[in-house]
């Protein structure tokens, strides 16, 4: 007998015993959506708030101003060198920095780099979580990881209210990250507090379509 | 009640892992009580996480019927279990991934063991995992000569200090940062002489300690809060960024997945990403959760092994009552509310799984018999199954068990105990109200009153009076009122 | 209305002041109380302690005791508890179906007091007058298993000359749980500590609740700290009433003191 078949068996066993009653899954009607539409205006403000209050940096700005706004926060930060996925639009990519395009790039050598800018492929506002699920214009998960300031830009139509809605939104077989405000932990007297390993800043930069 | 036959429900088996104490649960919390520090350490951790929680629950405007649909998707998924692992399978078989089936706790080691040697690795890192804490899976790699690199801060201050976990999500919950200092400052090489107690402090100390490691080492060591059968997607909830780390940059990634945590389906985890950040960290959303479906090719690990766990859980799920413990999604809310655990911490409970649903979990899995003071170490107030995201009534169970020991005791003892003598004489007497009423007169006559009982009602006069008996009865002076009027 | 009383064991033998007073209450109410005498205990303390097949026969009594009235009340939450949530799973368990649904039956018409006066008789102003300082420790059966809420609360608000005064850390459990307290004692103990620490802060004269036996715990803890306050039972505080003046007889209910627990300090 196989481990395998060994497991099944005792399940079965245990199951045969003494047979389940299975509460209706139909009487526990949990929201399956929010009150607002995607993209909705005051959506917005509330990912902008839940995200804020979560210790990450919030930029409104036009979608013209996307570069601009980016080229900003890397030079405050004091970024010398950016990653950006191969998808990435161009007109989001920001000026007066080096720009590293991703390419296998090995994990040591994202390491060095300061800064990475990707896109979004849903962000959940009542929770302040932004989510990524690895196309092109996200790229590998080990990009967005490595570097210390993760710059993530979002567009009105893929700011949903509530997590139903956004796990609805995902496809099951990509890498999906999700994420909600800098690195964190609570390991010490339980008190969140911000920088561990991952990114240790984070902005996201809502654009207004 | 050792005899097992071969497909028949079993309990994990004794000599490995971390599943029983070495004392039972009253005399290790005598011990811990009498720790002031330890006391304080806890209050303060688990009042700052209880408003949180309360804060953010309260937000929710369907949070009753959050909490149902958890139940009912556990108690679909127990229905089924056997189909839906056999789904999962096929699922992160067809992913890419390479699955395997462990009976106990040495199955387990073994096959992880295996899997790293195979790997070329003498060195993995790990993100935290009950799973792997319950298997001794760290006690067995460094046996085989490999070396385990706990990355979670918690699980990274408790091995440091060569420590034992206490808590199910902060397993160093009962240190306080003064005293973390101290440990970073003794065991971590290389450390600045000039950390402060800052938490902040600390959190970027253990930044610069695990870098390298993530970067160079080629195998990690996962568990999983959730594996979805119909996609075969493993899920990870975490905050700090190790988890990521240890998902994405090795070259072989192996999960450690206890068989319970199987969902049916994808729009389940909706369910649960909603129930579990806020019930135990206290926050909407906890900063990192990293989905993955078998092998991506050119993002992350190239090779994924999952090793699905029973080591006890089948005869958990043999138990009618007992099984809801499986619904467990690992949170921790029970141990924060819990007057019990609050005063006397993890370690008291023994086993890797402490605090109310310890008590109810670890004497599943290894037999009552093996954690026969488990069952007792509640008062049975019930705030752990109102603080339950998915509804665990392990009040229910908790009283179910001491059934379960009561039965086992007598079946195996040929003499009653004195407690089972006691109560059956008690349980005669008062179904005889002649008897009860003299038994009552005696009690008013012999004035037990006063300080002093014999052993073992001695645990009650130690810092309690007992109540004087008054002249009279109830029912004495209900008679007296009939004959009078 | 006929109500049936459930006196609880440790009521009938240790407090008789709360039952006595519970007659008191519903009598002054218009009520008729009827007490059937075959009633003994209600099995709790086995089952809890995990005897339930001993605590099978308590069931039956308590089931064959209750079953003829309308509607029962008891002087204590978890008694209560133990009827609506453990006695047809004790039936059951012993695969005596017939006892389980009558156990049902009789569980939809018990109420611990402070439902009864609420929910049944519909009174919030029970006419009490109880001229001290009061904290209400809600015990742990009737916030959790009952979920009696703040029924006591509005109860103890309407009782004339009562200055209520919030209890910190309220819904902690006081330590007792039955045999928790002596199989873990330590803890218990502990627990007790903490509990009492919160009464002493309110500078109450008095800690009620709905239990007689979490007020034998915490009132044990305070007595042995000759601590000055006492514990006294919901049902004796709504039961005692204003001195009548000059010419009446004082009524039975008050002057507040209970006789033999002023002995007793």
């Amino acid at each position: 007998m196989t481990s395998r078949d060994l497991v099944l068996a005792r399940l079965r066993a245990a199951l045969a015993a003494a047979p389940p009653t299975v509460p209706d899954r139909a009487t526990a009607a949990y929201r399956r959506h929010g009150d607002l539409p995607p993209g909705d205006p005051e959506l917005l403000d509330l990912l902008a708030r839940r995200l804020t209050d979560y210790r990450a940096e919030v930029h409104r700005v036009a979608a013209s101003a996307v570069a601009d706004t980016v080229t900003g926060i890397l030079a405050a930060a004091g970024a010398s060198v950016v990653v950006v996925p191969p998808g990435l639009p161009a007109d989001w990519r920001p000026g007066d920095i080096e720009v590293v395009v991703d390419d296998d790039l090995p994990a040591a050598r994202l390491a060095r780099l300061d800064a990475v800018v990707t896109a979004a492929a849903v962000a959940v506002a009542e929770t302040g979580t932004i989510v990524l699920d690895a196309a092109a214009d996200q790229g590998r998960r080990v990009i967005s990881l490595l570097p210390d300031l993760h710059v993530c830009v979002v567009r009105p139509g893929q700011v949903v209210a509530t997590v139903p809605e956004g796990v609805a939104r995902l496809t099951p077989g990509r890498p999906l990250t999700w994420i909600s405000g800098p690195s964190a932990t609570s390991d010490i007297e339980l008190n969140r507090v911000e920088g561990v390993h991952g990114p240790r800043r984070l902005h996201v930069v809502v654009t207004d379509r | 009640m050792t005899e097992t036959f071969l497909g028949m429900p079993a309990t994990a088996p004794a000599g490995v892992g971390n599943l029983r104490g070495d004392e039972p649960f009253p005399v290790a919390a005598r011990r811990a009580l009498a720790d002031a520090q330890l006391r304080r350490n806890l209050r303060h951790a688990t009042g700052t996480i209880r408003a949180k929680s309360a804060a953010v629950i309260g937000e929710v405007p369907d949070w009753p019927e959050l909490r149902a649909a958890g139940r009912a998707i556990k108690s679909d998924t127990m229905a089924r279990l056997p189909e839906l692992l056999e789904q999962l399978e096929a699922a992160v078989t067809a992913a890419g991934g390479t699955v395997h089936w462990a009976a106990d706790a040495v199955e387990a080691n073994r096959i992880v063991t295996d899997l790293i040697r195979a790997a070329g690795a003498d060195r993995v890192m790990k993100v935290k995992s009950m799973a792997t804490q319950e298997i001794g899976l760290n006690e067995a790699l460094e046996a085989a000569g490999i070396t385990p690199v706990e990355t979670d801060l918690a699980e990274l201050i408790v091995q440091l200090g060569r420590d034992r976990p206490s808590h199910i999500l902060v397993p160093a919950i009962h240190r306080n940062r003064a005293e973390i200092r101290e440990v970073f400052l003794r065991e971590m090489p290389g450390v600045d002489p000039a950390l402060s107690d800052e938490p902040a402090a600390l959190a970027a100390a253990a930044r610069r300690h695990l870098r390298e490691t993530f970067l160079s080492t080629r195998v990690a060591v996962s568990g999983a809060n959730f594996a979805v059968a119909e996609t075969g997607t493993l899920a990870v909830v975490e905050s700090e960024g190790n988890g990521r780390m240890c998902l994405t940059l090795p070259e072989t990634l192996i999960t450690v997945m206890g068989i319970e945590k199987v969902v049916p389906s994808w729009d389940d985890l909706a369910v649960f990403l909603q129930l579990l950040p806020r019930a135990s960290t206290g926050e909407r959303m906890n900063p990192y959760t990293s989905m993955w479906t078998g092998v991506t090719p050119g993002d992350g690990p190239q090779a994924f092994h999952l090793v699905l766990l029973d080591n006890g859980r089948s005869a958990v799920l043999a138990d009618e009552v007992g099984r809801q413990a499986l619904h467990c999604i690992r949170c921790s809310a029970c141990l924060n509310v819990c007057p019990v655990y609050e005063r006397t911490g993890g370690h008291a409970y023994g086993s890797v799984y402490p605090g109310p649903i310890g008590a109810v979990l670890s004497p599943q899995l290894t037999g009552v018999e093996e954690n026969a003071s488990l069952p007792y170490a509640s008062s049975l107030c019930g705030a752990c199954f109102d603080a339950c995201p998915v509804m665990i009534d392990i009040p229910s169970v908790l009283v179910h068990l001491r059934a379960r020991h009561v039965a086992e005791r007598r079946a195996a003892h040929r003499t009653p105990s004195a407690e089972a003598v006691a109560m059956a004489a008690a349980a005669y007497t008062m179904d005889h109200p002649r008897l009860y009423a003299a038994a009552q007169r005696a009690a008013g006559l012999g004035r037990l009153a006063g300080r002093a009982l014999p052993p073992p009602l001695n645990g009650w006069t130690a810092s309690r009076d007992v109540p004087a008996a008054p002249p009279q009865t109830f029912r004495q002076w209900w008679a007296e009122r009939r004959s009078e009027s | 209305m006929r109500i049936a009383l459930f006196v609880t064991c440790l009521a009938d033998t240790l407090f008789p002041e709360a039952a006595k007073a519970t007659v008191r209450l519903l009598e002054r109410l218009g009520h008729q109380v009827v007490f059937p005498a075959d009633q003994t205990c209600c099995g709790q303390m086995h089952i809890n302690t995990g005897y339930p097949d001993d605590a099978l026969r308590l069931v039956r009594r308590h089931v064959q005791a209750f079953a003829p009235y309308d509607v029962v009340v008891a002087p204590s939450g978890s008694c209560v508890g133990s009827v609506r949530h453990q006695h047809a799973a004790v039936a059951r368990r012993a695969g005596d179906e017939r006892l389980a649904s009558r156990a049902e039956q009789v569980a939809r018409h018990t109420y611990e007091l402070s439902e009864l006066l609420i929910d049944v008789l519909g009174v919030t102003d029970v006419g009490a007058y109880y001229p001290h300082r009061v904290t209400y420790h809600p015990t742990c059966h009737s916030l959790r298993m009952l979920r009696v809420g703040d029924r006591p609360l509005r109860l103890l608000r309407e009782v004339r000359g009562l200055d209520l005064v919030e209890l910190p850390d309220a819904e902690q459990c006081c330590g007792f749980g039955g045999t928790f307290a002596v199989k873990n004692a330590d803890t218990s103990t502990a627990m007790l500590a903490d509990k009492m620490r919160h009464v002493l802060a309110t500078r109450a004269d008095v800690c009620t609740a709905g239990d007689a036996s979490c007020l034998m715990h915490i009132g044990g803890g305070l007595s042995r700290l000759r601590a000055g306050v006492r514990t006294v039972h919901l049902a004796e505080i709504l039961a005692s009433t204003e001195p009548v003046p000059a010419g009446g007889s004082t009524s039975e209910g008050g002057p507040v003191r209970a006789p033999d627990r002023e002995a007793r300090r």
